[in-house]
């Protein structure tokens, strides 16, 4: 009877340390940003304020637990040689279906984050977790696995995203940070000031990895 | 609507170029762009199926437009392009051996390039002609190559120069490309007049 407790829990703590694991990965080890450096398209372009950074990462989060439950959930019906062109067609019902929540919910917000809603299709991030996890895993660890990535690209955009606005515009979330005489560095919300915060927290990892 | 074709070439390929002014097509960017060659052929591929995609965008934007279905845009663009990219894979496989041969892994991994998808959405957004859409292609797909191939030029050269480790490979990269970034953005108004 004991053992039997013992076994059932162990079983039960081990799933839960699996589930946690799926979770907490994409958020550090496993960091999408940072450590995969998958999906930068995205990661560059709408990085210039931290808001847009937050609401592209939102976007792209729901689409990816969206897609990732249901390609999970469908695992077993969708035929091997059709699985890419079945994943993108998911991931582009969903991405529809963001495009129009977004621009009901607010339009500026729309116009400032432009085509790139749409082309979270192409995110290599969401097709490559229904690849490498929800096609071979059930619906509910397929969910957190999107979370914990999903909640890794918004801390990575949120990183960017804040950086950018608080050099290049002074600001954070539209509230003005230095006193009247700051310069700010309008590099930083031009293409060359994504591509420099990137590289910046990118060695600021390494710099920690290699420690 | 009225631009002329030199300015939609140029603003296309150098104002605001695809990979550094828009960020798009960062994924093979990083990628391949470690060797000239390999730099130049992927190029040559992906101009080459913005240019089909390009067209297909064009007939089914109108065709949508006419069964008024605008909420199908973005499923049927990726669905064409996917398909578009499978279908110049078996035309060249059948045409030139030697052509696919070289093109090798790059030809499949277009259909998730945001460079041509990116490309369908903003012609439709600004609302082109056909010869418009297929001198805005042209323009794109050889700005791509051309960011491509100055980075991997660049990239050659830096193999021998004595980098931190830490500073080695996506980093420098990066860093690299904000410069010629911060390059291209002296061809800003050069598309206006």
């Amino acid at each position: 009877m004991l053992q039997k407790d013992n076994i059932a829990k162990g079983k039960d703590s081990t799933g839960r340390i699996a589930d946690t694991d799926a979770f907490i990965k994409g958020l550090w080890r496993e960091n999408p940003v940072f450590v995969q450096v998958l999906g930068m398209c995205p990661v560059l372009a709408v990085s210039n304020s931290a808001e847009n950074a937050l609401a592209m990462g939102l976007a792209t989060m729901f689409v990816l637990a969206m897609s990732n439950m249901l390609v999970s959930s469908l695992r077993n019906f969708i035929p091997k040689q059709a699985r890419i062109a079945s994943y993108i067609l998911i991931i582009a019902t969903f991405v529809t279906i963001t495009d129009y929540a977004i621009q009901a919910i607010s339009v500026d917000l729309h116009k400032s984050l432009g085509a790139f809603i749409s082309l979270i299709v192409v995110n290599c991030l969401i097709l490559s977790r229904a690849e490498a996890f929800a096609s071979k895993n059930s619906v509910l660890p397929s969910l957190l696995d999107a979370l914990g990535m999903g909640g890794g690209f918004v801390l990575g955009l949120f990183c960017l995203g804040a950086v950018r606005e608080i050099l290049g515009n002074g600001t954070f979330f539209g509230l003005a940070l230095f006193p009247e005489g700051f310069q700010p560095w309008i590099v930083m919300i031009l293409p060359a000031g994504g591509f420099f915060t990137l590289a910046l927290w990118l060695l600021i990892f390494n710099r920690w990895k290699v420690k | 609507m009225n631009e002329s074709f030199g300015n939609i070439f140029i603003n296309a390929c150098l104002v605001n170029n695809f990979v550094l002014a828009y960020f798009l097509g960062i994924c093979p960017f990083l990628g391949v762009s470690g060797k000239m060659e390999t730099a130049t052929r992927m190029g040559g591929a992906v101009t080459f199926v913005m240019l089909i995609s390009s067209l297909c965008a064009f007939g089914i934007h109108a065709l949508l437009v006419a069964i008024d279905a605008p909420y199908l845009q973005l499923i049927s663009y990726i669905v064409v392009i996917a398909s578009t990219v499978q279908l110049v894979e078996m035309f060249i496989k059948k045409m030139s051996p030697a052509l696919f041969r070289s093109l090798g892994i790059f030809l499949p991994l277009i259909t998730t390039n945001c460079a041509i998808l990116g490309l369908a959405l903003f012609q439709t957004n600004k609302g082109y002609n056909l010869p418009q859409s297929f001198v805005y292609a042209l323009g794109a797909g050889l700005g791509f190559t051309l960011a491509l191939m100055l980075i991997a030029g660049l990239r050659e050269q830096m193999e021998f120069a004595e980098v931190p480790r830490m500073v080695k490979g996506t980093v420098l990269t990066l860093i690299i490309a904000g410069i010629l970034s911060l390059a291209f953005m002296g061809f800003a108004g050069l598309g206006n007049g």
